[in-house]
C-alpha cells in the first residue's frame, strides 16, 4: 500500500471511529477536549505506526487501546495524587478497566456495551446549549462527524484560525462551566434535544442554501447533516422529532437535483421536474415520517415540516398538490411555533387552496411585521399573488423589492426577470 | 458519496430455488446491517432469491432471448447489495471489511454514478470543456465521412 492509500484508509477509519472513541474516553476521563486530545494523538501514533505496518484488521480496537494508554499517561503525568477526589476516582477505575483487559477486543468488546450511551452522551455535550450555535455547529462536526478544522471552516466560508478558535474556547467553556458528561435528565430532554435537532439542521440549512456569495449548494454539509441526524434519530428512537427532522431532511435533500437549473439558477418547488427529485430519499424521508407518526402524540415543529414537505413529494405533478391539508398543518405549526415566516407559508398555502385573493388578505395581515421588513420572501410572495389578480405594477414594484433584499445573487436575478416579466409582453402568470 | 456492496457468494449460482441462509448467518447479518444504520450511512439494502428462481434476458442479434435459471456458465452471481452513503471510497472499503461474511464470499464495491446529482457549474470546468471537444470531434469527423 502506497503512503497515500494509507492515509486514506486511515482517514476513512477515523470517520467511523473517531466519534466512538472520543465518546469512550470522555466517559473516562470527563472531559470531553480533553477526550478529543487523546484521539487525536492516538491517531498520530497510527498515522506513523500503520504507514509501515499497514492498517491492522481492527483499527478501532487499535486506536481505542492506544488512545487508552494515552489517558494514562496523562493522568500519571499530571500527578493525579494531587488532584479532586472525582478524578482520583475516575484514575481508578481507569486503572482497573486498563488491567482487566487483557487483549484489545476484550477492551473494545466492553466499550461496545456502552457504546451508545456514549455517543449519546457526546452527541449532547457537543450541542449543549451553554455554547452558541456557531459553537455547538463546529464542535458537533468536529467531534461526531470527524471533519478537520480546516474542512468546517471551508464549510462554513470562514477563515480556519476562526473555527479553530471557536473549538478551543467552546471546549475550555465546557471544561470551565462542568458540563457533566451525561444524558440529561427526563425534565430536561425536551429542550436539550432541540437544542441538538437544531444544530443538525443548522448544518444542513448551510449547506442547502449558501444566503450570501454566488455558491448555490455545499452539498457535503446535507450529507454530514443527514448522516447525523440519522445518528441521532437511532440514539433515541422513541423522539418523534428526531425522527421528523430526519424525514424533513430527507426530502429537501431529494430535491437536490431538481432545484437548480442548467446555468445555477434556482428551480422553485412548483416548476420542478419531478422525475428528477431523487425518490430513494423520497421513499426514506417517507419512511421516517411514518416512524415519527406511528411514536404517538402532537406533531412536533420538524415533523409537521416534514408532514408538509411530504405533502409535495406525494404529489406527481405541481397541480395534484394538496394545498388544504398544507394549509392546515402549517396552521397546526403556528399553534405550536408562532412566526411570520409560517403566517407567510400558510398564507401561500391558502391562496394555492382558495385563491390569490385570500391569500392577498393574509400577507397584507403581515405587511406591518417588523421581523420581516428585510425579508426578501415577503414582497416576493406578494407580487406572485399580485401577478395572478392581474395588478402587474404593484407585482413588478415587490418584485423590484424582493430583489433589493436578497443576499443570493442568483435569486435577485431570478426576481428581477420576474419584475421585468411584469411589463413584457411575455406576462408570466403563475 | 453512495456506494453499493454487492455481496457475491460463491456457489449461490448452484442454489436451489428458495435456498435461504440459516439463522445464525441471518442473525449475525442483521446485526451488521444494525451498525450501519446506526451510523447513518445505509441508504437501502435487499437481499435477493438465488438464481434458479430468476431469468436472463440477452439479446443475441439484437433480440430478446429468454433463459431460465439456474445459468450454467454463471461463475459469479448477486446474492443482494447495500447501497451506502459515505465520504470516500476507502470508507465503503472500511465498511464492507467489516461485514460478517464467510469464507465463500466476496463484496465487491461499485460507486453509483450521480455526477448530474450536482449542478453544472459545480463540476470541473474541464469536464465541460472536454465533453464539448469530444463533440466537436466527432461532429468533424461525421463530415469528413
Amino acid at each position: 500500500m502506497t503512503a497515500s492509500a494509507t492515509h486514506s484508509a486511515i482517514d476513512a477509519v477515523w470517520r467511523i471511529e473517531s466519534a466512538k472513541i472520543i465518546a469512550g474516553l470522555a466517559r473516562m476521563v470527563r472531559d470531553v477536549g480533553l477526550a478529543e486530545e487523546l484521539a487525536q494523538d492516538a491517531l498520530v501514533v497510527a498515522l506513523e505506526r500503520w504507514s509501515e505496518t499497514g492498517v491492522p484488521d481492527n483499527p478501532g480496537a487499535w486506536l481505542m487501546a492506544t488512545a487508552k494508554n494515552r489517558a494514562l499517561d496523562h493522568f500519571r503525568r499530571n500527578k493525579l495524587l494531587e488532584r479532586k477526589h472525582e478524578e482520583l476516582t475516575g484514575e481508578m477505575e481507569l486503572e482497573q478497566e486498563m488491567a482487566a483487559a487483557d487483549h484489545e477486543t476484550a477492551l473494545v468488546d466492553a466499550m461496545d456495551d456502552d457504546i451508545g450511551d456514549d455517543l449519546l452522551r457526546l452527541v449532547f455535550v457537543a450541542c449543549h446549549p451553554v455554547l452558541s450555535t456557531e459553537a455547538r455547529a463546529a464542535l458537533t462536526l468536529r467531534l461526531l462527524c470527524g471533519l478537520t478544522t480546516d474542512e468546517i471552516a471551508r464549510a462554513f466560508l470562514v477563515p480556519e484560525p476562526t473555527i479553530a478558535q471557536r473549538i478551543v474556547r467552546a471546549k475550555r467553556t465546557l471544561a470551565e462551566t462542568r458540563v457533566p458528561f451525561e444524558v440529561p435528565r427526563r425534565d430536561e430532554l425536551a429542550a436539550r434535544l432541540s437544542s441538538v435537532l437544531e444544530i443538525v439542521y443548522l448544518v444542513f440549512n448551510e449547506g442547502y442554501s449558501a444566503t450570501a456569495g454566488e455558491d448555490w449548494m455545499r452539498p457535503a454539509l446535507c450529507e454530514e447533516a443527514l448522516r447525523l441526524g440519522r445518528i441521532v434519530a437511532e440514539l433515541v428512537p422513541n423522539e418523534p422529532e428526531a425522527h421528523g427532522l430526519v424525514a424533513l431532511m430527507e426530502i429537501q435533500a431529494s430535491r437536490a437535483l431538481a432545484r437548480v437549473g442548467p446555468s445555477g439558477e434556482p428551480i422553485l418547488l412548483l416548476d420542478q421536474d419531478r422525475a428528477r427529485w431523487d425518490h430513494l430519499l423520497v421513499r426514506r424521508g417517507l419512511a421516517a415520517l411514518e416512524r415519527a407518526e406511528q411514536l404517538g402524540g402532537q406533531l412536533g415543529p420538524y415533523a409537521l415540516q416534514a408532514a408538509i414537505a411530504a405533502c409535495h413529494a406525494r404529489a406527481r405533478t405541481a397541480a395534484e398538490t394538496d394545498w388544504t391539508r398544507i394549509g392546515a398543518l402549517y396552521d397546526a405549526l403556528a399553534q405550536i411555533a408562532p412566526s411570520p415566516v409560517v403566517e407567510l407559508n400558510r398564507a401561500v398555502a391558502i391562496s394555492m387552496a382558495f385563491g390569490p385573493a385570500e391569500g392577498l388578505a393574509l400577507v397584507d395581515a403581515l405587511a406591518s411585521e417588523p421581523a420581516l421588513r428585510s425579508y426578501h420572501l415577503l414582497p416576493g410572495v406578494r407580487g406572485d399573488l399580485l401577478v395572478k389578480l392581474g395588478r402587474f405594477d404593484e407585482a413588478r414594484a415587490e418584485f423590484e423589492r424582493a430583489a433589493s433584499l436578497t443576499r443570493n445573487a442568483r435569486e435577485r436575478k431570478l426576481l428581477l426577470d420576474r419584475a421585468a416579466a411584469t411589463h413584457s409582453r411575455f406576462r408570466v402568470v403563475k | 458519496m453512495r456506494f453499493m456492496m454487492l455481496m457475491i457468494p460463491k456457489g449461490y449460482e448452484k442454489a436451489a430455488p428458495g435456498a435461504m441462509p440459516d439463522a445464525k448467518t441471518i442473525a449475525a447479518m442483521m446485526k451488521y446491517n444494525e451498525s450501519l444504520q446506526k451510523a447513518g450511512v445505509l441508504l437501502s439494502l435487499e437481499g435477493l432469491h438465488p438464481p434458479s428462481m430468476g431469468a436472463r434476458v440477452s439479446f443475441p442479434g439484437g433480440k430478446p432471448k429468454v433463459t431460465d435459471g439456474p445459468f450454467a456458465e454463471a461463475k459469479e452471481v448477486l446474492g443482494g447489495y447495500w447501497m451506502i452513503q459515505v465520504k470516500s471510497r476507502e470508507e465503503a472499503i472500511e465498511w464492507a471489511k467489516r461485514c460478517p461474511a464467510s469464507e465463500n464470499e466476496t463484496i465487491e464495491i461499485r460507486q453509483v454514478q450521480e455526477i448530474s446529482d450536482f449542478p453544472a457549474e459545480n463540476l470541473p470546468p474541464k469536464l465541460g470543456a472536454r465533453e464539448q471537444e469530444l463533440r466537436d470531434e466527432l461532429e468533424r469527423k461525421a463530415k469528413k465521412r
